[in-house]
């Protein structure tokens, strides 16, 4: 549905108070760290001190033996998955079986009656390994005769000959790749690295599971998908979805690192051996070690580019590493990589390695960083080679709307070009490069998704409106889900209020992910509001004794549609919620839907930076962030996405990395040293959002949470570049690799 | 685990050195507690030393300033005279960690916890401070740099602890100052560091020049530097000289935070800009 014209809204786009404001200030809000039970028990875990072994024997006697201790599981607690071999994959690295993979994976795990003594257990349990060489290198695992990870996990698209660590291959593009180099004035090729980074949420993974003698379980956890914990958790536990029951917490950050199961299953088979509820919060060091970071990779880009900066072919390879296991995340980078360009001629390669290293899992755009990192930073080094205008360039191939997008999709209406423009009228384009500093600018596109969603919709009998969502609200989502309740009702937004349902009370709602909660649920909440103002047109044409064909709502009101429907004065949604009992009882909406039409997502960001030549510091002057965020139903969350995406992918480019011994073990596993950067080390981040409506939203919202993280690598990367005469291939551009490439040596 | 909080140096001496288990003195906690909690240490008693009389207060002593070994980070930055005397000392301090554990942490347990790369010990050393240590024989002055033997090891027998450390009287046209190399703006670890404390005469020419680096040998490392200052007004030439003398000095590892290349030539670098500071401040 295309919008002629830019609708008005009356609280859509609006800045009120979070609803889950006053209890996070006031620290009453309920993390997963805060639920309690009575008779609860405490959980350690016990994991792999070597990178890669087998298990020859686990002796638990001693730690059984000591008092407090109420159970003990191992792997083979957990009966094996058959028939699926993703869901058998994330089973086995909740709990290794005869195999360790990396350094971290969990192998036993003690419930006591106090953590003290569920730490100490722990430490009494005795492991024998086999240690086997590792490898946690992408590129020295593709090399033949390599440490095999894993064996047999390789898929029939892998050609024959290849390391037995290279499971999957895939290939995107069009065009005649040969063509379009011949047509190039100059062809670029290079090689990138970037190293495995952490979403480093502040709140640890934390659960409470409870499972009864008859075999029904609760389980309360910091989640970003509370459905598909009970998936993967029924499954990996061997028991029916149904019986169990899943509360999402309040989420202290998850940026995708909260939708896959660790510590949960743990849980609740520890419960279900001790017949008590069973609490397991992982430390830091936990996190850093046991759950997933992004992938590790090396990726060869090759562009070629006309004298006046057309774009005559591309192409990249991407060898991505998620760990020990298998993920589909070399097609995101694939897709992704060339999507901000109109191109006739455009080839991406997808590989997956196997290492030695934790299951990768989301990061806000998994994938797709990397693989725009390695193409942006050639066309700037193209830019750089045939004096051009690196903004221009962009302009200039620039996908957009009837695009063939690098990855087939036609696109519709999108904001790059818009994003662009913007860039380049903006204040900080046009203003002169401060003294000692540089200047980068970079694109990043993400998919955005709608996926498997269901909303009910309440309208309580004193006016009032309860929604009911299955999305973890994690990044100020109840806010702008109630505006969207408000604006459709036309009641002000103080009178809606939207919760979290468990996993008992709707369908299944696909994860907290893709940028989809505000444009998926925000549908599914105006679809259940449309269905529930029906209802309410229907009684109040039931009261007046006319056709409900002849009424219609207007500002939050049943009216009369024209003046022969009869002269009635408006009848309030308060007023027909009052007579619901005399008209047919409660009033309720529903919608459960797939959401389609999610509609891609472009930004452009600048940063000037000043690099400290004899320490190889760089310092952040200036960063404007350009989005399209489709309609900004809450500006304030939108530029809080903007502003804190591009605040983690500047981490990944200037100090984020899994850092590892010769031995495979990782040796930052902590906030010291692994590095996020801290407030001060940032400038206020610039927002400029631009407003492209999506086809494929009544009221055209498209995802904004997700795209902010992807272009800050390369935008840094350019910037840092050209301060320093020399160009940088790996990340991240800690100082002394830095000062390294000043020094030159 | 067994918590006591003496009155008395006497006593705390007394239970430190009769306790048959691990002992452990706690000042402010935040590098203790830290490593309780990650299983680092677990000490069979602790010994809290802040109500030990005298111990949280900065006291007047000879035209220095004698520290108690409790006194938090935040409490020397209140201190005018202090931070008019010892700008570089107090500026170390300032750097540790953040507004909740400045108002905790001391310079007697960044000291004692015997961390290459503690902020304040560079400074500390550069001023040429003495710690006054307790023990069961009684009272002794040792100069701070004999206190750190190795990392997290010190020089400090069993039942002995700080209880102040002494920051002398100084004269006219004097001043320190102290530079640390981290890849961020707080909330970090130095990855090298230098520490510089200057007496001019009356002409702002060098008379005097003490230089500590911290990170890059096992312990807090002191440089002679008098070849290369004194007599100069910190002219370029004796900036490179002094910045030569700091990284030949420099005996650094490579680990997680930095090579040996990057920190031999950063910390040449740092102190040469910590000299510049310093000598500023005195000849103002
Ligand atoms: C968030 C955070 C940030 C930090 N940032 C920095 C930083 O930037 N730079 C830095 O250098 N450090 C930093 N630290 C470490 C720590 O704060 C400092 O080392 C601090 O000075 C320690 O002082 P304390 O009084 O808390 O020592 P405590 O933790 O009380 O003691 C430290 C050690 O010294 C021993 N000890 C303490 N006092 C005495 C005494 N009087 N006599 C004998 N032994 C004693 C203790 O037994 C213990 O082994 C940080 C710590 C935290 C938690």
């Amino acid at each position: 549905m295309a919008l002629d014209q830019p609708r008005k809204f009356k609280y859509v786009g609006t800045r009120p108070a979070r609803p889950d404001g006053i209890d996070k200030v006031t620290g009453r809000a309920q993390y997963g760290n805060d639920i309690t039970a009575p008779g609860m028990l405490w959980a350690k875990v016990l994991r792999s001190p070597h990178a890669h072994a087998r298990i020859l024997s686990i002796d638990t006697s001693a730690a059984e033996a000591l008092p407090g201790v109420r159970a003990i599981v191992t792997g083979a607690d957990f009966p094996p998955i058959e028939g699926d071999a993703g869901m058998r994959d994330v089973q086995l690295n909740c709990m290794a079986t005869t195999h360790v993979w990396y350094e971290g994976h969990a192998v036993a795990a003690v419930a006591a009656t106090s953590q003290a003594i569920a730490n100490k257990a722990a430490r009494l349990i005795k492991v024998e390994y086999e240690i086997l060489p590792h490898v946690t290198d992408v590129d020295a695992a593709m090399a033949p005769g390599a440490p095999v990870v894993r064996e047999g996990q390789t898929m029939e698209n892998v050609p024959a000959g290849m390391s037995a660590n290279v499971t999957y291959h895939s290939e995107f593009g069009h065009g005649d790749l040969a063509a379009g180099f011949a047509r190039a004035d100059k062809i670029i090729e290079r090689n990138f690295r970037t190293a495995a980074t952490h979403q480093g949420y502040i709140e640890p993974q934390a659960c409470l599971a409870s499972m009864t003698a008859d075999g029904r379980g609760e389980l309360w956890t910091c989640t970003q998908g509370h459905f598909y914990f009970r998936t993967a958790c029924a499954a990996i536990l061997g028991i029916e979805a149904s019986a169990l029951r899943v509360t999402a917490s309040e989420i202290g950050g998850g940026f995708g690192g909260k939708t896959q199961v660790w510590a949960e299953p743990v849980a609740l088979a520890l419960s279900k051996k001790a017949g008590k509820p069973v609490k397991l919060t992982m430390t830091r060091d936990e996190v850093f070690r046991g759950t997933g970071p992004t992938v590790t990779t090396s990726i060869t880009c090759k562009i070629g580019m006309t004298k006046d900066g057309r774009i005559t072919a591309g192409e990249a390879t991407l060898r991505y590493s998620g760990g020990a296991f298998h993920t589909g995340t070399c097609d995101m980078g694939a897709m992704a990589a060339f999507a901000s360009y109109d191109l006739d001629a455009v080839r991406t390669y997808g590989w997956n390695v196997l290492t030695n290293r934790p299951k990768e899992i989301s990061y806000r755009a998994p994938g797709a960083p990397q693989a725009i990192y390695a193409v942006e930073s050639t066309i700037d080094e193209l830019c750089q080679l045939l004096n051009l205008d690196p903004l221009d360039v962009r302009i200039k191939n620039a996908a957009k709307a009837g695009t063939k997008s690098s990855y087939g999709v036609v696109f519709e209406e999108m904001g790059l070009l818009a994003a662009l423009k913007a860039a380049k009228a903006h204040p900080h384009w046009n203003s002169p490069v401060p003294e000692g500093a540089s200047r980068g600018v970079a694109c990043g596109f993400w998919f955005n998704f709608g996926g498997n969603t269901c909303v009910s919709l309440n309208i309580g009998t004193d006016g009032t409106v309860a929604v009911s969502e299955g999305n973890p609200d994690i990044g100020g989502s109840r806010a702008s889900i109630s505006l969207m309740a408000a604006e459709e009702l036309g009641v002000p937004y103080e009178k809606v209020r939207t919760v979290i349902a468990d996993t008992g009370t709707l369908g299944y709602n696909d994860n907290t992910d893709g940028s989809r909660v505000t444009f998926a649920v925000g549908l599914a909440t105006i679809r259940a509001a449309q269905e529930a103002k029906k209802d309410m047109m229907r009684r109040a044409a039931a009261i007046w004794g006319i056709d409900a064909e002849a009424v219609e709502w207007v500002d939050g009101a049943a009216v009369p549609a024209g003046p022969n429907a009869g002269k009635f004065p408006p009848m309030t949604l308060a007023e027909i919620a009052a007579q619901s009992f005399q008209t047919g009882g409660p009033i309720a909406g529903h919608c459960d839907f797939q959401a389609d039409g999610a509609g891609v997502s472009f930004g452009v960001h600048i940063a000037d930076v000043a690099v400290d030549q004899e320490t190889g510091k760089t310092k952040v002057l200036r960063y404007t962030v350009f989005q399209d965020a489709g309609k900004a139903v809450h500006p304030d969350y939108v530029e809080g996405q903007m502003q804190g995406g591009a605040v983690q992918g500047i981490g990944m480019a200037l100090n984020e990395e899994y850092i590892y011994s010769d031995k495979g073990v990782i040796l930052n596993p902590g906030f010291l040293d692994y590095r996020i950067p801290v407030a001060s080390d940032m400038p206020m981040i610039e927002t400029v959002i631009l407003e492209i409506p999506n086809p494929g939203h009544p009221y055209g919202v498209r995802g904004v949470g997700e795209t902010p993280i992807v272009p800050p690598l390369a935008t840094l990367t350019n910037a840092i570049s050209r301060g320093i005469g020399k160009r940088l291939y790996e990340l991240p551009m800690s100082p002394p690799r830095v000062l390294k490439a000043i020094k030159g040596h | 685990m067994r918590y006591a909080r003496p009155e008395t140096p006497a006593e705390a001496s007394r239970l430190l050195a009769a306790e048959p288990g691990l002992a452990r003195v706690m000042a402010g906690g935040t590098d203790l507690l830290v490593q309780l909690k990650s299983g680092l240490v677990e000490p069979d008693l602790i010994v809290d030393i802040k109500h030990l009389p005298g111990a949280a207060m900065i006291t007047r002593e000879a035209g220095g300033f004698r520290i108690g070994a409790a006194v938090p980070n935040q409490a020397l930055g209140e201190d005018r005279d202090l931070v008019a005397a010892w700008p570089g000392v107090v500026e170390a301090a300032s750097l540790i960690g953040s507004t909740q554990v400045q108002g905790r942490a001391t310079i007697a347990g960044n000291l004692c916890n015997a961390s290459p790369a503690g902020d304040s010990v560079p400074a500390l050393v550069a001023a040429g401070a003495v710690a006054r240590v307790t023990g069961p024989n009684g009272e002794r002055d040792v100069p701070v740099q004999q206190i750190p033997t190795g990392p997290g090891k010190t020089s400090l027998a069993r039942g002995e602890f700080i209880t102040s450390i002494l920051l002398p009287a100084r004269p006219a046209r004097a001043a320190d100052a102290y530079l640390r190399f981290i890849p961020r703006t707080e909330m970090d670890i130095a990855v090298c560091s230098a520490a510089v404390n200057l007496e001019l005469d009356g002409k702002g020419v060098v008379a005097r020049a003490r230089v500590a680096l911290g990170a890059v040998a096992a312990t807090v490392l002191e440089v002679d530097v008098s070849a290369a200052l004194v007599g100069t007004r910190l002219d370029d030439a004796a900036l490179d000289k002094l910045a030569k003398a700091a990284s030949a000095a420099a005996k650094p590892i490579s680990d997680k935070r930095g090579t040996v290349e990057f920190r031999t030539h950063v910390v040449g670098v740092l102190a040469r800009r910590a000299a510049r500071i310093a000598y500023e401040r005195a000849a103002r």
